[in-house]
């Protein structure tokens, strides 16, 4: 019965109406009333994905659930929504992390509780229309429409240094976005229309190819976020409320590779090919460079935000060594593991880097300063002993152990990196080390020894709201570390279709295209 | 020549203003005091009376009508260009009207003169000799000056009118000057027969011609090189006077631009188009750059809107190569009219009891005073950024395509740039608004009239709403400007 109504659209605009419903109850003293409307509305919104799943076709690689109709006319702008595996993996990880955020919202959150829950309902529709669009222009107006209440959430909730934070981040992705404004209206020149199917196959030359590139990469750099551009992330990270950090780190970063494996692989894959090589110099830079830095750090939210570049660096290594395994190997095999890898690696990191950030909040939260600062704290485990086994659950699964979701994904990037060149893999192996150790240097001074000072000695244990956030986000951490093979399921054969679209024609003429799908 | 009433019925609406305006002007003498509202009353109307009335010629008129000897022509432009000029100049008087009311400025005068600033802009609109032309911009001129300088207990104001009639009067006989120019060389003032005459003989004359006309016109737009006058006169004159400026004169200058370069000049495209890339790149940068160091609002507005006249220059230049730069730049004009519009409204809705509430500080914690006014200001303050989804960014993308299209991929991404500084001090005011509690001394709640509110929302929301739904305004542009 639910099949036909337009799942998407709902997905999308459902949280725009809680949105304004949340505004209409006004002021701080009908809190309870936007509270109750907002966790009813993205509990929907989850809900909503469950039909989704259950109908997805896994063995079609075409756009399915697709609504399309003429927007504007003029540019023949499409409002065309639809979702392959990656999309539909993504909407669901949008939906069940707006979900923790608002929930999460409902006792961070002291003051202008509407607005905060308007501007997060909002975030997580414009966030689902990205991964939904298949047009162009949609997509663009998704991507940047989303900046707006990400800036407001960072720059009227964050701590103190919020307005330098929110205006860095906001004309960072602006800068990067740009470019790619221009990169589409140039590819709609050509094309005569907007809808990114059509940007496929074009038969573009190689200096074009480059340029168009360069704009996509910018953009997606940007958000994903790469070194050197990466540092509006740790500003952005530490300065945002605890659920902007977790929206940040779980949807936004994942937004970058999203629109590397959209846009940049199947539009531009003879500028890719040639230039994979700086791609996974710049990714490789990302995992070791960046995990060095966060070793050091002294604020917990800015390790874990150096975390995420680093962690991310390994998403994008694995878009981007697919060229190099081709060409190797002659076979399709190892790509598609990488590939895989890439797509499970970011669910992983949603999962890991969104429970760390809400467990910062939560510390943040108990300590009368709201310090950051690991040297406050000490002895956490002595208080709090339930949070201390979750938080350990989620620092294990940063460092990647067998049976968590960080495994997975890093160990099949690094499966297939060693299909390429040694070094590479033992680059990207060293992820291994360095986020064992500034994730669990971290965890001993915080949580383990005695406890320090009397305010740690005060903290109350979770609340319920908490633990049925922490249970979510633990059972999605096990789902993931054990039992994968439902969301390969989903992922392969559209990966399989974009993997084949992404290779340059005569790469592709070189291998059997028949193995795997 | 022999008059008929087509010839006259073309020229309804001007003849009905100007016949309203000489009307109301002996009413007014009559009234007492207290029934002042009538003459405001009554220009409003005669306001929406022409809006009809030109509503009705848009349908009537699908092929260009010239008439009085080729001197007038209704045209889709024309009817556009006037159709806006209506639907601003109303929305200026309507804002205004508090703000004039709390202040030592002449009531029924000032609608007065905005009257017949409305109806030099409505000829402008409709002209089709140089002549012409060169009599709507005057009336236009004039009554602005005169309306700047109302407002007498301000030395701001004074100063403003001062500059503003000097350097005005300055561009106007440069204008003069160039009109001169193309009579001797062509023997005609007709817009037509001078691009046929200029088809023919393309000498150094006709460049010079061109340049004075085209920086006479550069003037009244306000755009690098000729912008001197623009930010002083937006922040000395009183804040309803600034906006008036800021709206309509801004279409109708666009409006004879684009009939002066497609149809009198299309034989010196060679030379206009590199000399609009100079002027908008030199407007865009200047005015986005200046303007973050601004810290009174009209004054950041004046150099924003530098930069914006830029932008709109853009597609005037890729008109020639492109499908849809004119009217690209005709949605872009009129979208951030409307946007600038609103957002000069919340500067005066804001300034009570003669305390003008321009100076960024003041906006301090607005969310907090006052929400809905904040999120008003905040959409307004997006679109001219051109963030989607608000209708800033489609007025962007389609000038951008147009750019692109005639081959100009370099000055899309030059413009996005600008935009990029331009991003920067728009956000600093919503973050004032949004992320900084008011200052103890502000009084905490601010409370409006539900007119200003009416007007206010319908302008704000209109910025969104146009921005989802862009798709009818687009088209018309495209049906009116080609």
């Amino acid at each position: 019965m639910f099949e036909q109504l337009p799942l998407l659209t709902i997905s999308i605009w459902l949280p725009f109406l809680g949105g304004i419903l949340v505004l209409c109850t006004g002021g701080d003293r009908h809190a309870n009333a936007a509270r109750v409307i907002a966790v009813t509305v993205t509990a929907v919104n989850l809900l909503l994905c469950i039909p989704m799943l259950m109908a997805f076709d896994t063995g079609s690689y075409d756009m399915q659930f697709a609504e399309d109709y003429l927007w504007i006319t003029a540019y023949q702008i499409h409002y065309a929504i639809g979702v392959d595996g990656i999309s539909l993996l993504m909407v669901v990880l949008t939906n069940f992390t707006g979900l923790l955020v608002v929930v999460a919202g409902c006792h961070f959150i002291k003051k202008r509780i509407a607005q905060y829950m308007a501007a997060f309902l909002i975030l997580q529709g414009m966030i689902v229309g990205v991964f939904c669009a298949m047009d162009a222009i949609l997509f663009y107006v998704f991507w940047e429409g989303m900046l707006i209440p990400m800036y407001l959430s960072i720059g009227m909730w964050g701590s103190s240094n919020r307005s330098y934070a929110s205006i860095k981040f906001f004309l960072f992705t602006f800068l990067g976005s740009i470019l790619m404004l221009v990169a589409l209206l140039y590819l709609y020149n050509l094309t005569g229309s907007f809808m990114i199917q059509n940007f496929y196959g074009l038969q573009l030359g190689l200096s074009t190819q480059i340029w168009l590139f360069i704009a996509f990469v910018l953009a997606f750099a940007v958000k994903v976020p790469m070194w050197p551009l990466h540092t509006w992330l740790p500003d952005a990270h530490t300065e945002a409320p605890a659920g902007g950090s977790v929206v940040l780190a779980a949807l936004m970063l994942k937004l970058g590779v999203y629109g590397f494996l959209r846009f940049s692989m199947p539009i531009t894959p003879l500028a890719c090919e040639k230039l994979a090589w700086l791609m996974i110099v710049l990714s490789l830079i990302a995992v070791v460079y960046i995990g060095l830095i966060a070793i050091v750090q002294t604020d917990m939210k800015k390790l874990i935000a150096y975390s995420s570049i680093a962690h991310m660096g390994f998403a994008t290594l694995a878009c981007f060594i697919v060229y190099q395994i081709v060409i190797d190997s002659h076979s399709l095999q190892y790509a598609y593991l990488g590939l895989e890898g890439a797509v499970i690696q970011m669910i992983a990191h949603a999962f890991g880097s969104g429970a760390m950030f809400l467990g910062v909040g939560m510390l943040a939260d108990r300590m009368y300063n709201h310090s950051r600062l690991i040297k406050d704290y000490g002895g956490v485990a002595n208080t709090m002993p339930v949070f201390a086994a979750f938080f350990m659950l989620f620092a294990m699964s940063n460092v990647g152990l067998p049976g968590t979701a960080g495994f997975v994904g890093e160990f099949m990037i690094i499966m297939s990196a060693l299909q390429t060149h040694f070094f590479v893999a033992l680059f990207a192996a060293m992820t291994l080390i360095l986020s064992a150790s500034y994730t669990l240097w971290m965890y001993k001074r915080v949580f383990f020894g005695p406890v320090t000072n009397e305010n740690v000695a005060g903290f109350k244990d979770m609340t319920y709201l908490e633990t049925f956030n922490y249970v979510l986000l633990a059972a999605g951490v096990f789902y993931v570390g054990l039992y994968p093979d439902p969301l390969i399921k989903i992922l392969r054969v559209t990966l399989g279709h974009l993997l084949l679209q992404s290779l340059p024609p005569d790469l592709a003429m070189t291998v059997p295209t028949t193995t795997y799908l | 020549m022999e008059f008929t009433v087509s010839q006259f019925s073309a020229a309804m609406p001007e003849i009905f203003l100007l016949c309203m305006a000489c009307a109301i002007l002996v009413v007014d003498v009559f009234l007492p005091e207290r029934y002042r509202f009538v003459t405001y009353a009554l220009i409003q109307g005669s306001l929406a009376s022409a809006f009809l009335l030109a509503f009705m010629q848009f349908k009537e008129y699908p092929e260009p009508l010239y008439s009085f000897s080729g001197h007038f022509v209704i045209d889709k432009l024309a009817v556009l260009s006037k159709l806006c000029v209506y639907m601003f100049s109303f929305f200026a008087f309507a804002y205004a009207r508090d703000y004039i009311r709390s202040r030592d400025i002449a009531d029924s005068e000032y609608y007065l003169l905005g009257l017949f600033a409305v109806i030099g802009m409505s000829v402008m609109a409709s002209a089709n000799t140089f002549l012409t032309i060169y009599l709507g911009l005057e009336l236009l001129s004039l009554a602005l000056y005169a309306m700047v300088a109302m407002y007498k207990d301000s030395n701001d104001a004074a100063e403003a009118a001062m500059k503003f009639f000097v350097l005005g009067s300055l561009a106007s006989g440069i204008f003069l000057y160039g009109i001169s120019m193309f009579y001797g060389l062509t023997g005609t003032l007709e817009l037509h027969t001078v691009a046929r005459v200029l088809a023919e003989r393309n000498d150094a004359a006709a460049m010079a011609a061109m340049v004075f006309v085209i920086a006479g016109l550069i003037f009244k737009f306000g755009a690098v090189p000729f912008h001197m006058w623009v930010p002083d006169v937006y922040q000395g004159s009183p804040t309803s006077t600034t906006l008036f400026i800021s709206t309509a004169p801004k279409i109708a200058a666009f409006g004879i631009t684009v009939r002066i370069l497609q149809q009198a000049l299309p034989g010196l495209q060679a030379s206009w188009i590199p000399m609009l890339i100079t002027i908008s790149i030199a407007s865009m940068l200047f005015g986005n750059l200046v303007a973050i160091a601004q810290t009174n609002i009209k004054r950041m507005l004046a150099y924003s809107s530098i930069a914006h006249v830029g932008y709109a220059l853009l597609g005037i230049l890729a008109g020639p190569n492109s499908t849809n730069g004119y009217s690209a730049a005709m949605f872009y004009i009129v979208t951030y009219v409307m946007v600038v519009a609103g957002a000069f409204a919340i500067v005066a809705i804001l300034s009570r009891n003669g305390v003008e509430f321009d100076t960024l500080e003041d906006y301090r914690g607005l969310n907090a005073r006052n929400p809905w006014l904040a999120f008003m200001m905040l959409l307004l303050l997006f679109s001219m950024a051109g963030v989607p989804p608000t209708v800033g960014f489609f007025a962007k993308l389609g000038l951008l395509e147009a750019v692109v299209q005639a081959g100009y991929v370099w000055l899309a991404a030059l413009a996005l740039v600008f935009a990029l500084v331009g991003v920067y001090y728009y956000l600093r005011v919503v973050m004032l608004m949004y992320f900084e509690e008011p200052l103890k001394t502000a009084c905490s709640r601010i409370h409006l009239s539900s007119r200003m509110l009416v007007a206010i929302s319908l302008n704000g929301t209109a910025a969104l709403v146009l921005g989802v739904l862009p798709s009818s305004l687009i088209d018309l542009c495209r049906i009116s400007v080609g």
